[in-house]
C-alpha cells in the first residue's frame, strides 16, 4: 500500500453548504479556508473579481478549515460567521471577515466583535446559537471532509470536484477552460 | 536505498526531543505511530504539513496513533520551532551523525543534507503497515495517514472476531 493517490472532494457539495451561484453552473469552486490565514485574505479579492468574470458559469462555495493553532482567532472567525449563517448573513460576515482580516487580527476577539455590529448580527441570538454544539460539530466535520480530500494547508481548492495543486492565481485559466469544455 | 515499505520492521532508534530529552521509538511499541520526515524547520506557515497534523492530534489519539516529526534539524531549532508554532507532538533531532535515521528508513536527501518528506505508519508490534515518500515541495495531507491507519484497525478488529 505505498501508493497515495490525493483522492478528490469527497463530501458532495450538499445543501447545508455556504453556496453562491446557480447549482446548474458549469464549474463548481470549493474553498476549504481559514478567515486568520493571509494567503486566504491575498486570495480573496481575486475570487470576488472570478466570480465576476465568471458570472452564472460559476457556483462559488466556502468551507470552514481553520488551523486553530497557527491561527487563534480562526475559529472564533469560523463560528462568527456559522452564527450569522443561521440569521441568513453569511456572505456578508465572510466578506467583513477578510475584507478586514489585518485589522480584527491585530485586536483580537474585541476586533471580531466589531463584524458582528458592522454586519448587523443580532448578539444575543448569536451568543445563543454558539452555547449549542451545532457550529462547533459543523466546523470539525467541514476540517475533516477537507482533510479527507487532501486537503494540506490554506487555502485549499477543488474545481469541480478535482483538487487544484496551483495557487489561487491559476484559478481563472482552469476555470476558463472547464467553461470552455462544458 | 528506497524508501522502506510495508511489511519491514521499523528500524529502532533514539533521538532528541529537546536540548536535554530522548525519545526512542521502542518506547511507543504497543502503541500506532506515525512518522514525519521532513526537510526543514521554518517553512511557511499556511501550507505548513506539520500544522495540518498539530490540529489532528486529537484525531489521531482515536486510533491510539502518536506522530513523531523526525528532521535534521538541531533540538534549539526545534524548540523555538514548536513554541512559535504550538506544536503538540514531538520534533526529533536527526542531527548527529546527520541524517542517520532518515538514511535508516531511505529517505535521506544526500544532494541536499536534508530527510525528505515522507510519511510512515508503524503499528503496535513495531512494524510499517504504510509508507509515502512526497515530492520535495508537495505537503502530503494527511488523508493518506488516516486511511492507512482506518485499515489497521478494520483490520485487527476483524482478527478480533474471528479469534
Amino acid at each position: 500500500m505505498n501508493a497515495h493517490q490525493a483522492p478528490d472532494l469527497v463530501v458532495p457539495v450538499a445543501a447545508n453548504d455556504h453556496v453562491q451561484g446557480h447549482a446548474n453552473a458549469p464549474v463548481t469552486l470549493v474553498e476549504y479556508g481559514d478567515y486568520q490565514c493571509p494567503a486566504c485574505g491575498m486570495a480573496y479579492p481575486e475570487l470576488k473579481r472570478i466570480q465576476r468574470e465568471f458570472g452564472a458559469n460559476l457556483r462559488f462555495v466556502f468551507r470552514n478549515f481553520p488551523l486553530s493553532e497557527a491561527h487563534p482567532l480562526a475559529r472564533p472567525a469560523a463560528e462568527m460567521a456559522e452564527a450569522a449563517a443561521l440569521q441568513h448573513q453569511f456572505w456578508p460576515m465572510h466578506d467583513w471577515l477578510y475584507e478586514n482580516q489585518e485589522e480584527w487580527s491585530a485586536y483580537g476577539a474585541e476586533g471580531l466583535e466589531a463584524g458582528l455590529r458592522a454586519v448587523g448580527i443580532d448578539e444575543a441570538a448569536a451568543a445563543r446559537a454558539l452555547r449549542k454544539p451545532d457550529i462547533d460539530q459543523r466546523i470539525r466535520s467541514d476540517f475533516m471532509g477537507g482533510v479527507r480530500s487532501g486537503v494540506n494547508g490554506t487555502p485549499g481548492f477543488f474545481l469541480n470536484g478535482h483538487r487544484c495543486e496551483g495557487d489561487f492565481r491559476s484559478l481563472a485559466g482552469l476555470i476558463a477552460g472547464l467553461v470552455e469544455r462544458a | 536505498m528506497a524508501i522502506l515499505s510495508a511489511g519491514k520492521a521499523a528500524p529502532d532508534f533514539t533521538l532528541r526531543s529537546t536540548p536535554d530529552q530522548t525519545v526512542s521509538l521502542s518506547e511507543f511499541r504497543g502503541r500506532n505511530v506515525i512518522l514525519a520526515f521532513y526537510p526543514a524547520d521554518w517553512s511557511p506557515v499556511c501550507g505548513d504539513e506539520l500544522a495540518l497534523f498539530n490540529e489532528l492530534l486529537e484525531e489521531f489519539g482515536k486510533y491510539d496513533a502518536q506522530l513523531l516529526a523526525i528532521s535534521v534539524d538541531g533540538a534549539w531549532s526545534h524548540a523555538a520551532l514548536s513554541r512559535d508554532r504550538k506544536y503538540h507532538f514531538p520534533l526529533l533531532s536527526d542531527f548527529e551523525p546527520k541524517g542517520a535515521v532518515a538514511r535508516k528508513y531511505g529517505v535521506y536527501d544526500e544532494k541536499d543534507g536534508v530527510a525528505e518528506r515522507a510519511l510512515f505508519v508503524i503499528d503496535r508490534s513495531g512494524v510499517i503497515r504504510w509508507s509515502y515518500l512526497s515530492p520535495m515541495g508537495v505537503n502530503p495531507g494527511a488523508d493518506g495517514i488516516l486511511k492507512a491507519l482506518e485499515a489497521m484497525q478494520s483490520g485487527t478488529s476483524l482478527k478480533q472476531a474471528v479469534s
